[in-house]
């Protein structure tokens, strides 16, 4: 199963919607847009993984990528959505104290930025 | 291929089941090698839904550092192969991942500093290998310059905490 990366704004934000599975397969595609919507200029992110059904190592690398690009432009990659097998994984690593998380974009988007 | 070998057939115990995939070493494989192994583990109803879990993320992890090890000797095509071996026995799923790939040295990996530290955040990678200790009851790693064979076991049930 692919990943689908939608780019949309909400309040003012630049949120990805994620769904599907990121693995070493998919992660390159999710880089991409990573790179692609920063050279655009926001650095306020949210990542919306509700729709992520599957996360492994790889997946997680690119989102540490994600959150140390943001955070070194001074903005950050929030994390949303973060559901079952997903938030095991992200718990298991400990990243979930490295990342800002947020349990829905409402209150993703709630935190400013 | 599914097979079934061994086991004694004259007794309660039913024989061991096999599934056993021989892919290309390919990310693009990669679901369906969590696909096939997910549901040869779920024909178990007493394989616990979390533990089919661990055991799609321990093969994914075993898959990926066997494709980039493919990837690493610089001319992988469709000659490189992975084969991922599923042992249905009665109380665990015993998983092999073998591969021809440049291998690794596990002595050699990072150290990854504390989440706290923002530091951590420059490395994207050096989880795979942490994940798979974690989530597996039992896991070996044999690898050389010409190969890895992986062998990760997962039990039905996760075991009880030590109190």
């Amino acid at each position: 199963m692919d990943l689908s990366i939608q780019v949309v704004e909400r309040s003012g934000r630049t949120v990805l919607l994620l769904a599907g599975e990121l693995d070493v397969a998919s992660a390159p595609a999710l880089r991409r847009h990573l790179v692609e919507v920063l050279a655009d200029g926001p650095v306020d992110l949210v990542a919306d993984l509700s729709g992520v059904s599957f996360i492994d190592s790889s997946g997680l690398g690119i989102l540490v990528g994600g959150v140390r690009r943001t955070r070194a432009r001074g903005g950050d990659l929030v994390l949303c959505g973060l559901e079952g097998n997903v938030r095991d994984v992200v718990e298991l690593t400990g990243l979930d104290r490295a990342f800002t998380v947020r349990a829905t974009l409402e209150e993703a988007l709630a935190g400013g930025g | 291929m599914v097979a079934e070998a061994g086991g004694a057939r004259d007794g309660p115990a039913r024989p061991a089941r096999v599934v056993e995939l021989d892919i290309p070493a390919r990310a693009d494989y990669l679901d369906l090698v969590r696909m096939v192994v997910a549901t040869a583990a779920s024909l178990e109803p007493s394989f616990a839904d979390d533990r089919i879990a661990d055991v799609r993320l321990a093969v994914s992890e075993a898959c990926t550092n066997a494709i980039e090890a493919h990837a690493a000797l610089g001319h992988a095509d469709e000659h490189d192969r992975i084969v991922v071996r599923c042992d249905l026995a009665d109380d665990r799923i015993e998983l092999e991942v073998v591969d021809q790939g440049g291998g690794f040295d596990l002595d050699d990996l990072d150290a990854l500093p504390a989440v706290e530290d923002p530091e951590r955040l420059a490395f994207e990678r050096g989880l795979g290998i942490g994940l798979i200790r974690t989530v597996t009851d039992e896991s070996e790693f044999s690898t050389s310059d010409v190969g890895t064979v992986v062998r990760l076991v997962v039990y039905h049930t996760r075991a009880a905490p030590d109190l």
